[in-house]
């Protein structure tokens, strides 16, 4: 290699390698672990002080909403031991509940899991699976 | 009328298949007439997915509930133009768009390339085909939205019967936005197929000059500029319609959309070093390859359910063959270019560090590195299930992390880049070109600390990188302005043109460049809007009766009613809000809460009161458990119509640059000699 082009190779390098950290770091502080409630509960007690999202069905009548803060219970049922699992949520994040955001809808909840079995959310996302999406999915596991 | 769709479609697949076979076999025999057949043949292709899709609106306008697709996503009392967009609303329908528009590219393509390029045009055309029929063959076999309304009944038939109303459209999808803005993105993903042809066409026959690259450069940027319409509108959308106060959330689908517009963007500069010094012909046709294979991935990301996101995709069994289609097309584009890698020897290299060549090699290295830590982020779970079997996801923040700083750098690139002198720039002129501009951004900078007072500080936080922002953003809009300024006062010396006409033919004369600066002055405009974001204020869920008031910095608002409105397609809950600034009354304020028959979902209709210093924005979330207050959420978004603005002049200066160059007039005048060469200068130096 000629001189000319080693220095393009060392800025190269040293932006790449910037780059690189600030990733890995923003990897390491951000990342989160992604569950259905059926898993989370299968983790047992690794799921304390992990940072979490887990999903699960938003259950039926189980939505109590105040101003400031929300709660609700998700539920999964593993598809092959056919066990529900379900998960006490209370939503403290600054963002608006989403519209989908209602019974039977599926909710990706982000926060971590407290020792008094609550989970508390910061941010959550929903979205609402179509009727004939369930019917589809109805008509698989019947 | 869906079986004409259904004839329609079967047809099409046939004469596709005979498109490409009387493409490749006509350039094997030199046949002319056969390879005229073929290209006809993809003309006719266009026809017969045309008869499609019109079969498919037709009975989306009829509300002819018999055909599945229509029942799922439209029902008889949604408004006409809904009806008509209801076409992409959803899997099936938004596929075939897909394909019909690769099928308008293409035919406009053959049609303009029919007396040119007689060597590789065969390719072309059978490297578009070839796409369309790999779409072709999912309409007809696996997502057909043709497909009649039924249940399937434990013996494995069909049970067919026809719904007396249909599910209706995704509430969130009734605005006018998203009407528009899936056509503009899709325009974006497939018209990067234009470009991979010609590429694919280059490679086969060898023709690796820049004829390709000249051909195709209009159609690229055209692809991008519907790709970056496309990802503004929806960011306007999410904006407005989603009601949580922000545009961008990095996920998976806008990653997918964001992703080809990198690659795209760093192939558009990247091209001029290829036509002005013959270098990085290899690393142009990889980014035309990546470009394409990174819009088939947003596809197939948005299409597959494979990463989960807020946009409700079923999961469908199109991934495999998706990720087939992909890996095959990318292998194969590969080996083609690994074998033809001799006739893809540079012209000159690189010399100096601070050159434009240079600028665009930094350029395209993070526009690369940006994309890759989207590609990563947005595929991280998929691959960490599948290399450890634990589902490992990362959020907002790694994005911002990671692509802030990028962005930053980029646009001191801008600002910079194309000003440089080609192979090396002398001390001299950078002082000249960038002394007095770095000298106001820093005052500017100096300034930002005193008022409004932003500290930037912690170094990395959001303040610190708002305020990096500024000061580029002043540096780089300086140096844009005085180029059209030099530019316009050297015509006006030459021909006599008064300032504003000398900027205005300046800019018609040489479009591509000046388009080019106008394109970056959009960013000036866009970075501005994206810093006002590190300044936003909330107030989190406020109950509020009649007659009681709540405030946010200057802004106290009144809530004067709330009253119920029932239409054919929703109910809505209003809030009549009257908003005070200092004391005075500024504004009424109507935002919504509405319930669609049809689905039964509820949705929010923000009400904004923007300005081009903040939006104010106020969300109604509906009635309290007792139903004798409203809740209320309110942001206030520092800056966010620029954001707006910089679009619309993003767009604009695409536009212009896609203009071809006006030739010059002969001068009215008689000029001083020392003007007419600055004025040649600034004509040369693109």
């Amino acid at each position: 290699m000629k001189r000319k082009q080693i220095k393009f190779v060392v800025g190269s390098v040293i932006i790449v390698a910037a780059l690189a950290f600030l990733a890995f770091t923003g990897f390491q502080d951000n990342k989160a672990y992604y569950q259905t409630v059926s898993e989370f509960r299968a983790s047992q007690d690794a799921a304390y002080g992990r940072h979490l999202r887990v999903e699960g069905d938003v259950v039926a009548g189980s939505i109590v909403r105040e101003a400031r803060q929300t709660q609700f219970v998700i539920s999964h049922t593993d598809e092959k031991t056919k066990q529900t699992h379900t998960l006490p949520v209370k939503y403290v994040g600054a963002d608006p509940l989403p519209d989908t955001f209602r019974d039977y809808a599926q909710a990706v909840v982000e926060g971590e899991y407290h020792q008094d079995g609550i989970f508390v959310a910061r941010s959550m996302t929903a979205k609402c699976a179509s009727k004939y999406e369930k019917e589809k999915a109805a008509g698989v596991t019947q | 009328m869906a079986q004409v769709g259904q004839f329609a479609l079967a047809l099409a697949f046939v004469v596709t298949a005979y498109s490409i076979i009387a493409s490749l076999i006509g350039i094997r025999l030199r046949n002319d007439k056969l390879i005229a057949s073929g290209r006809n043949a993809a003309v006719g292709t266009f026809l017969c997915i045309t008869l499609a899709i019109g079969a498919l609106g037709y009975v989306f306008v009829q509300s002819d509930f018999s055909v599945a697709y229509v029942a799922e996503h439209s029902n008889r009392d949604l408004p006409l133009y809904f009806k008509i967009a209801s076409i992409w609303g959803g899997q099936e329908g938004s596929l075939l768009f897909w394909g019909w528009l690769l099928t308008v590219y293409s035919a406009l393509v053959v049609i303009q390339n029919r007396k040119r390029h007689s060597s590789m045009m065969p390719y072309v055309t059978a490297v578009l085909m070839t796409t369309s029929l790999f779409f072709t063959t999912m309409h007809l076999f696996t997502v057909n939205p043709f497909q009649l309304s039924g249940v399937a009944m434990p013996d494995g038939t069909q049970n067919l019967f026809t719904p007396r109303d249909g599910a209706g459209l995704n509430p969130l999808l009734q605005d006018w936005l998203m009407v528009i803005h899936p056509p503009m993105l899709y325009l974006g993903f497939v018209g990067f197929a234009i470009p991979f042809a010609f590429a694919m066409a280059a490679l086969i026959t060898k023709q690796l000059g820049d004829t390709w690259i000249r051909t195709t450069r209009r159609w690229t940027m055209i692809a991008w500029f519907f790709l970056g319409t496309g990802i503004m509108l929806g960011g306007n959308w999410a904006y407005h319609e989603l009601g949580w106060g922000g545009f961008w959330a990095w996920d998976p689908v806008e990653n997918a959309s964001l992703m080809p517009w990198l690659i795209g963007t760093a192939f558009l500069h990247s091209v001029m070093v290829q036509e002005k010094k013959g270098m990085l012909k290899v690393w142009n046709i990889i980014l035309v390859i990546m470009a394409y294979i990174m819009s088939l991935v947003g596809t197939w990301l948005t299409r597959s359910g494979i990463v989960n996101s807020v946009h409700a995709f079923a999961s469908s069994p199109i991934g495999n063959y998706f990720l087939a289609f992909i890996l095959i097309g990318l292998s194969g584009a590969l080996y083609l270019l690994f074998d033809r890698l001799p006739y893809l020897k540079s012209d000159n290299e690189m010399e100096s560090m601070v050159s434009r060549e240079s600028s665009f090699l930094f350029n395209n290295l993070i526009l690369l590195a940006s994309c890759f830590a989207v590609f990563w982020g947005t595929m991280f779970p998929v691959l960490s299930e599948f290399v450890r079997g634990e589902k490992i996801t990362v959020g907002q923040p790694f994005f911002n992390r990671v692509n802030v700083p990028i962005a930053i750098f980029l646009l001191f690139l801008t600002g910079v880049g194309p000003l440089l002198a080609w192979r090396k720039a002398s001390t001299n002129s950078l002082k000249r070109n960038f002394l007095g501009a770095a000298v106001a951004a820093l005052a500017v900078g100096a300034g930002l600390l005193i008022w409004p007072g932003i500290r930037p500080w912690p170094i990395g936080g959001g303040e610190f990188y708002a305020w990096c922002s500024f000061v580029m953003a002043t540096f780089v809009g300086i140096t844009i302005v005085r180029e059209f300024y030099k530019g316009a006062r050297a015509r006006a010396y030459g021909t006599g043109e008064n300032f504003l006409e000398g900027v205005v033919n300046l800019t018609l004369r040489n479009t591509r460049r000046y388009g080019g600066y106008i394109a970056h002055f959009a960013f000036v405009l866009l970075f501005i809007g994206w810093s006002g974001q590190a300044f936003k204020v909330d107030l989190p869920g406020i109950e509020a009766g009649i007659g009681e008031t709540f405030a946010l910095r200057q802004y106290v608002m009144r809530v004067d009613d709330l009253t119920v409105e029932k239409t054919p397609n929703y109910d809505s809950q209003k809030a009549v809000v009257s908003v005070f600034e200092n004391g005075k009354k500024v504004a009424t304020m109507l935002p919504e809460h509405r319930v669609y028959k049809p689905s039964q979902q509820p949705t929010t209709e923000v009400a904004m009161r923007s300005t081009l210093k903040e939006d104010l924005y106020l969300v109604f979330q509906g009635g309290n458990l007792d139903g004798s207050k409203a809740i209320f959420q309110v942001y206030l978004n520092p800056l966010t119509a620029w954001v707006w603005i910089g679009g619309v002049v993003l767009g604009l200066g695409t536009l212009i640059a896609l203009l071809p160059n006006k030739k010059s007039a002969p001068p009215k005048r008689s000029q001083k000699p020392a003007r007419v060469e600055e004025a040649k200068e600034v004509e040369s130096i693109s």
